[in-house]
């Protein structure tokens, strides 16, 4: 059917996570519509992450170029539209990521391309392109027929596909397309590294978490209450950081930190996919939330379908009564 | 500093149960309470920031049937100068490049020298519309911001990377920035605004004004909704029931089993 491409992600010399969750789906779709993988590397020394992305596709395509050290997604549309309109791809894939969706949109405006962003997952079925996404923050599903494949771009969202270790021995070939930054009216000037905090959460063993449903900050004591008797460290979701009510640092998501505690308790937390990326490989999670359907019952080991200012009072309680006897 | 903010009329459906409707290509809407998409409405207060302290006006642009009127004058009453709506029940809505292509033929012709819009919208969840727009209208964009510093005719701004790391990049204006949550405490609507809200004309315009009646027709469109669903039931959890009390209790034995208390 021609050549699936797929955008490599890398950033400060790693090859990121969600690079070869695409390449995975990249060559299963491969086998069924005998297209060709092939990955493209756009950076500054990159010719030696060729050899490990070569196992993972039919071909490797490099640009390493100084004009590329830093990620700029003007530089990156001009070179890729340049390969895209020359090599003519069915299939661009590209990360929906802080990376992936900077550039994305316009490469399709200027390939004049379909687009469809944070595929959950994509299929030929009987020959049509088909993805699948969320809506409404998860709670439903859509199926997508993209009728445009020459080419289509898709954004993949990270932590969906399993990973797998392939043994494709594809060739590497070094690019030099003219890359003009007269034209570019974007500039990176620097990182800014995340603040450290006086508390590491990525360290507890037990960690409470609160979401939107702490609905105040007045309540915020509570779960604050309820960490301290287990020995736990308060962490939080987004909307709560965003509200000013917990430092960035106390953050779990994608946008956040990744923890892995012994305990984790969801209080609140209905639980938006960044989120759960953060969380998910805790040990033992129990989550309590009004809305039955909250995907964050998902991932959880025990759930409560209850207020939590009803159970949470009740719970503290207990272990305190438990504490006592101990003593 | 003319700014023009793009704001989505969403539904509510944080707290509730969302249900497809008979033909399976929208939600079943009845009965749900919408207002300004949560990402707009820092861009909304962003936009009043940046006019409070350069001058200028603020333009809110939406597209959506008469109820979007609602999210138009919640956005003059907090201090937005004008407001346009498309409207035409012709639109291909769920193809972003659609909407960015509709919200092109409007924005073109205002004077700007800013344009801002939320990260994406709580609906569909895109994150397409603003930086296509863009590069409809050739001006540089920045998604995922976090704060903004303008500068001349500069704007610099802090985006949100993965894992709470940022990145400063710099754009030449006029620019289109799309607004992360948290970069503000957007304010509330008050009595005054919403009486001076009520006297200021809201512009409508179709398809057919904007010469779109052909391109941003559902059949033109190279993406087709097949068909929108409830997701297959894969829970995880054993859901703990009972009274309060006995719920409680539970919870205690099980992290007691594991040593945790």
């Amino acid at each position: 059917m021609g050549e699936i491409q797929v955008l490599v992600e890398h950033r400060l010399g790693e090859l990121r996570d969600i690079t070869f969750e695409m390449l995975t789906k990249a060559c299963e779709l491969s086998e069924k519509t005998s297209s060709k993988v092939v990955s493209i590397i756009l950076g500054k020394n990159v010719k030696e992450k060729a050899e490990k992305l070569s196992k993972y596709s039919d071909e490797v395509l490099v640009v390493d170029d100084d004009r590329l050290e830093y990620y700029n997604s003007d530089v990156y549309q001009m070179t890729l539209e340049k390969i895209v309109k020359e090599r003519k791809p069915w299939l661009l894939m590209i990360a929906h990521t802080s990376y992936g969706i900077e550039l994305a949109p316009s490469l399709a405006v200027s390939l004049n391309a379909p687009i469809v962003t944070d595929c959950i997952d994509l299929n030929v079925e009987d020959g049509k392109l088909m993805v699948i996404r969320q809506v409404y923050g998860g709670k439903l599903y859509a199926k997508i027929h993209v009728k445009k494949t020459d080419p289509a771009i898709l954004t993949i969202r990270q932590g969906v596909v399993q990973p797998k270790e392939l043994e494709k021995h594809g060739k590497i070939n070094v690019l030099k397309p003219s890359i003009d930054l007269e034209a570019v009216k974007k500039k990176f000037i620097e990182y800014v590294a995340p603040a450290v905090g006086e508390v590491d959460i990525t360290s507890a063993d037990v960690i409470v978490a609160i979401g939107r449903g702490i609905k105040d900050k007045s309540n915020i004591p509570l779960a604050e209450e309820l960490a301290r008797l287990l020995g736990g460290v308060l962490a939080c979701s987004r909307p709560i950081v965003d509200k000013g009510w917990l430092p960035q640092d106390r953050q779990v998501g994608s946008s956040g930190k990744t923890v892995k505690p012994k305990l984790y308790i969801a209080l609140g937390i209905s639980g938006a996919f960044q989120h759960i990326l953060g969380m998910k490989n805790s040990q033992l999670i129990i989550a309590i939330n009004k809305d039955p359907n909250a995907p964050i019952f998902n991932v959880s080991h025990y759930g409560v379908v209850e207020d939590l200012f009803k159970v949470v009072p009740t719970l503290i309680e207990k272990i305190k009564e438990l504490k006592k006897q101990a003593t | 500093m003319n700014i023009v903010v793009c704001v989505k009329h969403v539904p509510d459906v944080s707290e509730i149960e969302v249900k497809v409707d008979p033909v399976k290509k929208d939600i079943d809407k009845s009965g749900l309470v919408f207002d300004i998409n949560e990402w707009d409405d820092y861009a909304v207060e962003e936009a009043l920031r940046i006019k409070e302290k350069f001058g200028g006006t603020v333009t809110v642009v939406t597209i959506g049937d008469e109820s979007a009127d609602s999210t138009l004058r919640k956005c003059l009453a907090k201090g937005a100068d004008n407001a346009i709506r498309v409207t035409d029940p012709r639109i291909a809505s769920w193809d972003p490049l659609v909407i960015a292509k509709i919200l092109y033929k409007v924005v073109k012709d205002i004077h700007y020298d800013l344009i801002l819009t939320g990260v994406q919208a709580s609906d569909d969840g895109y994150s397409v519309v603003g930086q296509a727009l863009a590069e409809m209208l050739g001006i540089p964009h920045a998604t995922l911001v976090k704060k903004i510093e303008i500068d001349g005719g500069i704007v610099r701004v802090n985006r949100e990377l993965e894992g709470g790391l940022e990145e400063i990049i710099e754009l030449s204006l006029p620019a289109l920035l799309t607004i992360q949550t948290g970069i503000n405490e957007p304010r509330y609507v008050s009595i005054m605004g919403v009486r001076k809200a009520m006297r200021k004309e809201i512009k409508i315009l179709n398809l057919d004004d904007l010469g779109l009646a052909r391109e941003a027709v559902k059949e033109a469109s190279p993406i087709e909704m097949v068909e929108l669903y409830v997701p297959p039931v894969e829970r995880k959890a054993e859901i703990i029931t009972g009274s309060v009390d006995e719920v409680a209790s539970k919870i205690v034995e099980i992290i007691k089993s594991r040593g945790l208390v």
